[in-house]
């Protein structure tokens, strides 16, 4: 596969891993903690556990697997929203298939969908809009999730249907935005950041330049990083060349791909279709302000939540769920309490265990299980 | 359970009757009188003609003897196909109803000899769908040298099925000597596939359309007992043979590993996939190691056994492209560990429920 | 989060919506390319293109010479680190000599 195989060739990881040696080497004696380095985006943390990078990386270096997670970090109250839609009478429910196990307070879609619901898998917004076309006398809603990279299918999908005059589709909206989270967790106080691997495909959106903050104001490293492993060690080495200059600056890995300033007609889709919301909830890291959006009123016959109604209930995170210090790399998913006990894949408590780019659901499924099995019997 | 043929020791058969003339099949079908025997007649009976059908009675009949000359223990499964579409590229439901038990039977050794034939089939459904699909039942029956003797026809109301559903029972006789088990493995054991992984799983859910995808891909569906036996009699080292059904490779190496107290190492490089399939799983998000297959069976032979294992394998029509993509280690008991094309390693678990698409 | 995935547009499907084929490995798939297009780059010209696929939209065209680059880089680095190496082994050989 072009493109793809390349950057999957183990012999220049050889390279990139003799390099990150000796950073590492350099930097780590006069260092009392390992080099904490946060991949923002949970397609990182998919590439690497399935690429098992953890375990041929020194063990000076450790990865946090950040927020990056759109189905982990669904509110509880917003599965149940789903849930009510998707059990309106006429309805035709579409969603990406990663939402189809996401637990809410009462049961998922796939639940729902055994129980009678017409709740459908689909690979894009636009065949959510096609089963609109061919179903005229159904209500389609698609089950709009994701961030920046994912915002833009939907603001396309639904300005063709205003196009089409398709009057039986409408989005469930539940877009979020990376940056005010990437804040949130760089403003709480427990945390010990080093840098970070940037999100490569929100990037290609919305460009490096959102990123400045992080350098200027938090004085952290970040490198946009590619989703094939050597994009990952390279831009590992990237950071950690960073740290050792003392440097804190905003790199691109990924510039076969992420144009510096993004890209302007998937922007200008957004911004003409969606405005920031107040706040939105995320589960394991609470309220955050302006980070999600919504579909603007002048797109209100396109909006799932005007058009019908959700319950729209906040459910608190299950007590004994400690996602959040997850999330910021405050303990490692094997601290938390329940891991591996009441939360585990078939029957997830926490928000990290639902998809296999959360972190918890990933060491469960991927990880080293002996580290973790010491760890939690030593408990 | 009727039989589906009647004939006077075997010998004379009943008058065929003429081809049903509705095009679709009504309850009427289900109803126990003439209308069915005439639906069992037109699609089942004309279809898995052969010789050795016993009498219609309640149930075929067969000699101990006949049997005893194919070894020294029976095989005995079941299983029910409810694939949806009922034909896809490469197959369709009847033949991987029989391939299926066939394989079922012939992975512990055995001889396949007779299958039953039990459809649920929901109103609505067109005759001449079902003729098809008994014609590929009997096809698949014959090349594999397996009859058909018995049967079984419920129809049932609009939504209570989705349009037919099968059963197949099999029983097949295993050689003497032979003792195939998931817990026979040792450490030092080579494992081996007899080709590319993950094409019927893919090809299914591509040929469902809910992800709008083309693909040139089609199902591996095949009947294995006679690369199997080719195996067994090249290698008298062979520990287990599965074939990767649902759940695919990962799901077997799991079972292996758990049963024989072993850890399993496989390399990803070494792992044979198509670049269809692999670029089918990249596009939705699936891991091509859990992806169902057919036609493909994993086995693990001692490691001076292991070229020789591969060279018969690689002799059969089904057995080209077989490669060894790991082996049995003593490390880690109960885990499957790949090492993957990047150098790094990762633990290779069950699967908690079905794969999903995913775009996350 | 946001799997995307390369591939080359094989064929415009649809002009006036913006669709094409894409292949990804012999599969196909039609995709919106609205993301992709502009005055200098219309419709008609996306025959050929590397993308990146998302959810049904083409979302980025894949810039080849920063791939060769990103490449290029990482084989430079593996080639001084043998000429290092080598270095070090005739260093080690001649001190061995004396
Ligand atoms: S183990 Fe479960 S509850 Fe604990 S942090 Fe992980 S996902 Fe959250």
């Amino acid at each position: 596969m072009k493109y793809v195989d390349e950057f999957r060739d183990p012999e220049k990881a050889k390279f990139l891993l003799r390099e990150i040696d000796k950073i590492v080497a350099a930097i780590a004696s006069e260092r009392d903690r390992p080099i904490s380095i946060m991949e923002v985006c949970g397609g990182h943390t998919h590439s690497i556990f399935k690429y098992g990078i953890e375990t041929i990386l020194p063990d000076a270096i450790e990865l946090i697997h950040g927020p990056g997670c759109p189905v982990c970090v669904l509110p509880m109250g917003r599965v149940d929203d789903c849930v009510a839609l998707a059990e309106m009478p006429n309805m035709i429910f579409t969603t990406f298939g990663d939402a189809m196990r996401v637990p809410g307070s009462r049961k998922s879609l796939m639940q729902a969908r055994a129980e009678g619901a017409d709740v459908r898998m689909v690979y894009s917004p636009l065949d959510a809009l096609e089963l609109a076309r061919q179903n005229p006398e159904k209500e389609v809603v698609f089950f709009g999730l994701g961030f920046e990279t994912t915002m833009p299918s939907t603001a396309l999908t639904i300005l063709q249907g205003e196009a089409d005059g398709i009057s039986n589709f409408s989005l469930f909206c539940n877009h979020i935005t990376i940056i005010p989270t990437i804040k949130a967790i760089l403003d709480s106080p427990d945390l010990q950041l080093d840098g970070f691997l940037g999100p490569g495909h929100v990037s290609m959106v919305i460009g490096t330049d959102p990123y400045r903050f992080i350098s200027e104001h938090y004085k952290r490293p970040l490198v946009v990083a590619g989703f094939e492993p050597l994009d990952v060690l390279h831009s590992v080495w990237m950071v950690l060349k960073q740290i050792a200059e003392g440097r804190a600056e905003i790199e691109n890995q990924y510039n076969r791909i992420v144009p510096d300033d993004g890209n302007n007609v998937a922007l200008e889709s957004v911004s003409k279709v969606f405005q920031l919301r107040e706040f939105f909830e995320w589960r394991g890291l609470g309220s955050i302000d302006h980070s999600g959006v919504r579909v603007r009123d002048a797109y209100a016959a396109y909006d799932a939540e005007k058009k019908f109604s959700v319950p729209a209930i906040k459910i608190a995170d299950p007590k004994s769920c400690q996602c959040g210090e997850v999330l910021k790399g405050v303990i490692k998913p094997w601290d938390c309490k329940v891991f591996g006990r009441a939360c585990k894949p078939e029957t997830p408590l926490g928000a990290l265990m639902v998809s296999s780019e959360g972190a918890c659901a990933a060491y469960y499924q991927y990880g080293d299980i002996e580290k973790i099995h010491e760890t939690t019997d030593a408990a | 359970m009727t039989n589906l043929e009647t004939a006077e020791n075997g010998t004379t058969r009943r008058r065929r009757r003429d081809r049903i003339n509705v095009p679709t099949v009504t309850l009427a079908h289900g109803g126990g009188g003439k209308a069915m025997r005439d639906l069992i007649d037109d699609v089942f009976v004309s279809a898995f003609d052969n010789p050795s059908l016993a009498p219609l009675e309640d149930q075929a009949r067969f000699y101990l003897a006949d049997l005893a000359g194919h070894g020294d223990r029976l095989a005995f499964t079941t299983d029910s196909y409810v694939v949806s579409p009922l034909f896809f590229p490469g197959g369709d439901i009847g033949k991987l109803a029989v391939c299926g038990t066939i394989n079922d039977l012939a992975v512990g050794g055995a001889v396949p000899l007779y299958l039953s034939c039990g459809a649920i089939i929901e109103e609505g459904v067109e005759v001449d769908t079902l003729r098809k699909i008994a014609r590929s039942m009997a096809d698949a029956a014959n090349d594999a040298g397996v009859q058909i003797v018995t049967g079984d026809t419920k129809v049932v109301d609009r939504g209570a099925c989705d349009k037919l559903f099968l059963n197949t029972t099999g029983v097949g006789v295993i050689r003497t000597g032979i003792d195939l088990a998931a817990s026979n493995v040792e450490s030092g054991d080579v494992f081996l596939v007899n080709g590319v992984l993950g094409d019927h799983g893919a090809a299914i859910l591509n040929a469902r359309g809910d992800m709008a995808l083309s693909t040139p891909i089609e199902s591996d569906c095949a009947a294995l007992h006679d690369l199997i036996h080719s195996l067994l009699d090249a290698c008298s080292s062979v520990r287990f043979v599965r074939d990767a059904t649902r759940g695919g490779l990962a799901t077997v190496l799991n079972e292996v590993a758990e049963a024989s107290e072993v850890g399993i190492q496989i390399q990803e490089d070494k792992t044979p996939i198509r670049d269809e399939v692999k670029g089918f799983c990249e596009i939705l998000g699936l891991d091509p190691l859990y992806l169902a297959n057919e036609g493909k069976l994993v086995c693990a032979v001692a490691e001076e056994d292991a070229d020789k294992a591969l060279a018969a394998m690689n002799a059969h029509k089904h057995g080209r492209g077989s490669v060894a993509i790991g082996r049995a280690v003593a490390e880690r008991p109960g885990r499957v560990v790949m090492e993957t094309v990047f150098g790094g390693r990762r633990i290779v678990d069950m699967l908690v429920g079905e794969q999903l698409p995913r775009i996350c | 989060m946001c799997l995307g995935i390369p591939g080359q547009i094989v064929e415009i499907t649809d002009k006036t919506r913006k669709l094409g084929l894409v292949d990804v490995s012999g599969v196909k798939r039609e995709v919106n390319l609205a993301c992709i297009v502009n005055e200098e780059h219309p419709v008609a010209d996306c025959v050929g293109d590397w993308v990146l696929v998302h959810v049904g939209f083409a979302m980025s065209r894949i810039d080849e010479a920063e791939a060769a680059e990103t490449l290029k880089i990482l084989e430079q680095l593996g080639e001084v680190q043998d000429e290092l190496a080598a270095m070090r082994a005739s260093a080690e050989a001649l001190g061995k000599a004396s």
